[in-house]
C-alpha cells in the first residue's frame, strides 16, 4: 500500500528524528509515545492513491522531498505584527512562527476568568501529565500516518482550557506564521482544546506567510465540547502559495453541546484537511461550513467525518469549492448515524465551481444510517459559471473579471452567510475575491 | 446615432439575419416587428454583443465606433442597454450593490467620478419616482423570486439609473398583463428624450398602444421588408404578417428611415 519507506528522501530526512531533543523529553512516557509512533510511521512509510483516503491526493513528490526536522532560527524572524490582525477579531492571541512560539507576538496578558490558554512548550517542560491522555495516543486505528508523524515529532502547540460555565466574550486567536528557514522546514503542532459544561468560546485560527517558503506543517488538534458548551472554530488559511499544510481536527461533543466551523482554505501548494467530529451525547449539534477557492496548481483535499452515536444529534454541512486555472479540488463527505443514534438530523450539502477547463474538482458525499426516524440529505455537483448571467452582467457594464469575481463571491456566500461576526464575515468576502486569479 | 448596413448574423450555423439595414437617430423611437423566427431577438443579441451570434457580413457604427469590435461591457459603457426578454436571476448578488457596481463600472470605463454610497443612494431615490418599483426588491438578490412583472420593471429601472443613449427594449412586453404592461410603458416614456433613442422590439402591436414610435419596420427572414409610421403598425394587426409578405416580398428600400 506504500511506497518503500525506507529509501524514501522524506523516511531517510527523519533518521536523527529518534534524538531530537523536543519540549517534555526525559517523560518515559511521553518519549515511548513519540518513539512508537515514529517507528509505526517510518515503518509504513506515504500512503499511495490505493489507499480509499488518498485516492485523488497523490504525495508522490512529497515523498521524494526532504525536509529539515527544525529551524533554529525560529525565534528571531521579522514578522510585522500588523500581518497577523483580523478585522473584527481583538482578543488573546497566541503566535507562532515556522511551529515555535513566539511570545514577542503573542497577547497573553489580562486573559478572560476561566481562561487557560499556554503554548505546549511550556505546559510540557513545567509537567506534561495532565495532557499524557492526549499526547499518549497512537494512530494505528485510524491509519492517519500524519498524526503518527505528528504525535512523533510535535513539541509545540496551544493549550487551552475553558472553566464550565465560563464564557469568553472576545475571540482567541491562533496565528501559524512561516517564514522563511534555511532550506525547506517540517514543523509540527499539536493542539489540546477543552471547553467545559456549558463555556463558550470563539476560536479564531489564521494561517499565514511572512513570504513565500516550501515548509510543510502538520496541525493536530484534538477539541473536547463538554456538555452544554459552545464553540465557534474560524478558520482562514492563507499559508505560502508553495507551502504543504496537512491538518486533522477530533471534535467530540458532550450532551447538547454545539459546535460550530467555518473555514476559507486560499493558500499552500498541497493541503489537506481532515475533520472528524463524533457526535456523543445526546442533542449534541455540528454545523461546518467551508470554501476553498483554489488557483494556479492548488491541490486542497477536505475531507469530512461525522458521526452521530447519541439521539437527537444534528450536523449541517455546507461546503463550496472554486478550482482555477490548474487546480484541483477534492472534497469527500461522510456522514454516519451509528445504530441508536434515532432522532438525529444530517444534512451535507457540497457545490462546486469550475473555473477553467483544466481545473478539477472530485467530491464524494457519503451517507451511513444505522438508525431509525432519521431525516438526512445529501448533494453534490461540479458546474461552472452560469453563461447567462455572466452576459447580463457585462451588458451592464461590469468588466468581464469583475463580474466573474461577483458570481463566484455570490457562489460561496451561504457558506459564510451564517458567520455571526460581520467585520470578518466582509474580510473573508474581500479575501476570497482577491485570491481570484 | 446608429447605424445598421447589411447586417448578416448566424446562431449556430444558422443563418438569421440577412442584410438589415437601420439608422436611428437621436430622440426617436423605432419599433421592430416581425413574426416569430424573423430574427428580432436575434439583432438585439447581436447589438448587445452576446456570444454564440456571428456577424458575417455587414458593419454597426454607433455614434462612430464600430459596435461590433467593443465587448458588452464597452458597448454598455458607450450607451447601449439591453433590457432583456428572460430577465437573469443572480442569486446572492445584491440587486441595489449589482447596479452601484455596474453605474460605477461603467463610469470608470468613461474616465467619469465613481459615485459614493450616499450619492448613489441619492440617485435610485430620484429614479424610484420615475419607475413604480418597491424598496424592497431592491434589497433583494437580483431578479430573484421576482415577478414577470417586477422583472420587466426592474430592467426599466436598471435603464433609468444606467441612462443609455440607446435603449434596446427585447419583447419587454411579453408575459405582462395590462396593469404591468402600462407602468412598464409610463417607465419608458418618462425616460424619452431628444438624446435617448429606443429600439422597441415587439411581436404584438398592444406594447405601442403606451410606447408611441415615430418608426415601425417589419422585420421578416432576416430583413427589413417594411417601414413606415406608426399607423403600420396597425395595419399588422388587421391584417396579420402574411400581409406584408404577400404585398412586398422584395427588401423595402424605406428601411433606412
Amino acid at each position: 500500500m506504500s511506497q518503500s519507506p525506507a529509501s524514501l528522501p522524506f523516511i531517510e530526512g527523519l533518521r536523527d528524528a529518534a534524538n531530537l531533543r523536543l519540549p517534555g523529553s526525559g517523560h518515559a512516557w511521553l518519549d515511548a509515545a513519540r518513539r512508537e509512533n515514529l517507528e509505526a510511521f517510518v515503518a509504513a512509510g506515504l500512503p499511495d492513491t490505493r489507499a480509499e483516503a488518498w485516492k485523488y491526493t497523490t504525495l508522490r513528490a512529497l515523498g521524494q522531498r526532504r525536509f529539515a526536522l527544525g529551524d533554529a532560527a525560529a525565534a528571531k524572524h521579522a514578522v510585522d505584527p500588523h500581518t497577523l490582525v483580523l478585522p473584527g477579531v481583538e482578543g488573546p492571541r497566541l503566535v507562532f512562527v515556522n511551529g515555535v512560539f513566539r511570545a514577542d507576538l503573542s497577547r497573553l496578558d489580562a486573559l478572560p476568568a476561566g481562561l487557560t490558554l499556554q503554548p505546549l512548550s511550556q505546559v510540557l517542560e513545567r509537567d506534561p501529565e495532565p495532557l499524557r491522555f492526549a499526547l499518549s495516543r497512537h494512530y494505528r486505528e485510524t491509519g492517519d500516518v500524519f498524526a503518527q508523524l505528528n504525535a512523533a515529532m510535535a513539541g509545540e502547540g496551544v493549550v487551552l482550557r475553558v472553566a464550565a460555565g465560563a464564557r469568553i466574550g472576545k475571540p482567541v486567536q491562533l496565528c501559524f506564521v512561516g517564514a522563511p528557514a534555511q532550506g525547506e522546514l517540517a514543523w509540527h503542532v499539536r493542539n489540546v482544546i477543552e471547553l467545559g459544561e456549558g463555556a463558550q468560546l470563539n476560536l479564531v485560527e489564521h494561517h499565514l506567510a511572512t513570504t513565500q517558503n516550501k515548509h510543510l506543517g502538520t496541525l493536530v488538534g484534538d477539541i473536547v465540547v463538554h456538555d452544554g458548551a459552545q464553540l465557534q472554530h474560524v478558520l482562514l488559511q492563507s499559508a505560502a502559495e508553495e507551502s504543504t499544510l496537512i491538518r486533522r481536527s477530533s471534535l467530540r461533543l458532550g450532551a447538547k453541546s454545539q459546535a460550530a466551523l467555518y473555514a476559507l482554505e486560499l493558500g499552500g501548494a498541497l493541503v489537506r484537511h481532515d475533520l472528524h467530529a463524533e457526535l456523543r451525547g445526546d442533542g449534541a449539534r455540528i454545523d461546518t461550513r467551508g470554501v476553498f477557492v483554489l488557483r494556479g496548481r492548488q491541490h486542497v483535499d477536505t475531507q469530512l467525518s461525522i458521526r452521530h452515536q447519541a439521539l437527537d444529534t444534528a450536523s449541517e454541512s455546507v461546503w463550496r469549492g472554486v478550482a482555477d486555472e490548474r487546480s484541483r479540488g477534492v472534497f469527500r463527505g461522510a456522514i454516519v448515524v451509528a445504530e441508536g443514534a434515532d432522532g438525529s438530523d444530517a444534512s451535507l450539502s457540497n457545490k462546486n465551481l469550475l473555473l477553467s477547463a483544466l481545473a478539477e474538482i472530485d467530491t464524494k458525499p457519503e451517507l451511513e444510517i444505522y438508525a431509525d426516524e432519521v431525516k438526512a440529505a445529501h448533494g453534490a455537483t461540479v458546474g461552472q459559471l452560469d453563461e447567462r448571467a455572466m452576459f447580463y452582467l457585462r451588458s451592464r457594464g461590469l468588466p468581464q473579471a469583475e463580474a466573474r469575481a461577483l458570481l463566484t463571491a455570490a457562489f460561496c456566500r451561504a457558506v459564510f452567510a451564517a458567520l455571526p461576526n460581520e467585520t470578518l464575515r466582509d474580510h473573508f468576502s474581500h479575501a476570497l475575491i482577491a485570491h481570484l486569479p | 446615432m446608429l447605424k445598421i448596413e447589411n447586417l448578416h448574423a448566424r446562431v449556430e450555423g444558422k443563418d438569421i439575419l440577412k442584410g438589415l439595414s437601420l439608422t436611428v437617430k437621436p430622440g426617436e423611437v423605432h419599433a421592430i416587428m416581425g413574426p416569430n423566427g424573423a430574427g428580432k431577438s436575434t439583432l438585439g443579441n447581436v447589438l448587445s454583443g452576446r456570444d454564440g451570434y456571428e456577424v458575417t457580413e455587414g458593419s454597426v457604427v454607433f455614434e462612430g465606433r464600430d459596435l461590433l469590435a467593443l465587448e458588452p461591457e464597452e458597448r454598455a459603457a458607450a450607451g447601449v442597454f439591453l433590457a432583456f426578454q428572460y430577465p437573469v436571476e443572480i442569486p446572492g448578488v445584491n440587486n441595489t450593490y449589482f447596479l452601484r457596481a455596474a453605474l460605477n463600472a461603467q463610469r470608470k470605463q468613461r474616465s467619469e467620478a465613481e459615485l459614493d454610497s450616499m450619492q448613489f443612494l441619492k440617485l435610485v431615490r430620484e429614479k424610484l419616482k420615475i419607475m413604480q418599483i418597491s424598496d424592497e426588491l431592491l434589497h433583494r438578490a437580483v431578479n430573484e423570486g421576482f415577478s414577470g412583472g417586477e422583472k420587466k420593471r426592474n430592467e426599466i429601472f436598471q435603464m433609468a439609473v444606467l441612462e443609455p443613449k440607446l435603449a434596446i427594449l427585447d419583447e419587454t412586453d411579453s408575459g405582462l398583463d395590462i396593469d404591468a404592461l402600462k407602468q412598464v410603458a409610463q417607465g419608458v416614456n418618462a425616460l424619452r428624450s431628444p438624446e435617448r433613442a429606443f429600439l422597441v422590439i415587439t411581436h404584438y402591436q398592444r406594447l405601442l398602444d403606451y410606447i408611441e414610435p415615430d418608426f415601425v419596420h417589419v422585420l421578416a427572414d432576416g430583413r427589413i421588408v417594411e417601414s413606415g409610421d406608426k399607423t403600420l403598425a396597425l395595419k399588422l394587426e388587421e391584417h396579420g404578417y402574411a400581409w406584408v409578405a404577400e404585398r412586398d416580398p422584395a427588401p423595402a428600400a424605406g428601411a433606412r428611415a
